[in-house]
């Protein structure tokens, strides 16, 4: 059995609203912080899994990341996995 | 009729459950049984409410975690057999989030918790959730939320509007709802979830009685 770590990033999707992204770019501008043209907050997720190879652990988070960590009516999400 | 019961489901974080009881027991004479979510038997409702409250903490996402609660599972064969089931807010979002209902309920557009009594035009009367014919077409019912705005893309939004899945819309959108959307059910008609609380409008002397109509339907077959 393998080990691997994985990241998950959970995303609004563009054309969702994000009101806690504009609260906080307002008080980046606030802050002083110039420049600013977005700023849209999201989700990560630490994952260790074991699994039989890099296939078969994939499977397991693509079934997480489409059930469980993102709503895809709202949300997008990426992966990162490095084995340990 | 008699022995009509309506089952309210219990998650750890359900706030509202209690309520419902009382507006339903002591407002409209209906039996009720609160249902654990950890319990699958459903064989001895013939309703169901999904309450307001925050289940599981509201981890995740509203809803997300108590989607995959027993009950919920159990919930699927219900609903197919036709049997009628309310989620009020808490609940709205767990139909959402389970996928018995279309779209997804996100934070409020000025991310403000907004406690406050909106009115509310009955866009469709499908399943008999609300009053069909009256000259009363708008209702005033208490909302309690900060994760209430309804968002689904203008695919769906062609669905619900073809299909008279759109049950109420604001009058004065307070929370950013796509296309003013406050509750909506299924194509049967047999789900129906709401982000206003009619338990909570059951009682003149708690101001006003526009919920009653909505819980009392809970008895349609």
């Amino acid at each position: 059995m393998d080990q691997f770590a994985v990241k998950v990033f959970v995303r609004l999707r563009p054309s969702v609203l994000d009101p806690a992204g504009e609260a906080t770019k307002s008080a980046s501008i606030k802050l002083g912080a110039e420049g600013i043209k977005s700023l849209r907050i999201g989700k990560m997720i630490e994952v260790k899994i074991v699994g039989n190879g890099e296939k078969e652990v994939r499977e397991k988070i693509d079934l997480l990341c489409d059930r469980l960590f993102a709503n895809t009516v709202i949300e997008d999400y990426e992966y990162s996995l490095e084995k340990l | 009729m008699e022995n009509f019961t309506v089952g309210i489901v219990v998650f750890p974080g359900s706030n509202c459950d209690r309520d419902v009881s009382w507006a339903l027991e002591g407002c409209l004479g209906i039996r009720t049984k609160y249902l654990w979510h950890e319990s699958s038997d459903l064989g001895d409702v013939d309703a169901i409410v999904l309450p307001g409250g925050f289940s599981y903490g509201d981890y995740l996402r509203c809803g997300a975690i108590a989607r995959f609660s027993p009950l919920i599972n159990a919930l699927d064969e219900f609903v197919k057999s036709g049997k009628r089931v309310l989620g009020i807010c808490n609940g709205f979002q767990i139909l959402t989030e389970s996928g018995f209902l279309p779209g997804a309920l996100t934070s409020n557009k000025k991310l403000n918790f907004i406690c406050d009594d909106v009115e509310l035009d009955i866009v469709s009367s499908k399943g008999g959730w609300f009053h069909n014919g009256d000259k009363k077409q708008t209702i005033k019912l208490p909302i309690a939320h900060g994760e209430g705005r309804y968002h689904c893309d203008s695919d769906t939004f062609k669905k619900l509007v073809d299909n008279e899945l759109i049950a109420l819309r604001y009058k004065k959108n307070p929370n950013g709802s796509s296309f003013d959307i406050a509750g909506i059910t299924n194509e049967k008609g047999n789900v129906l979830g709401l982000m206003p609380h009619p338990e909570r409008a059951c009682d003149e002397t708690i101001g006003g009685t526009d919920g009653l109509f909505t819980l009392k339907s809970l008895i349609l077959k």
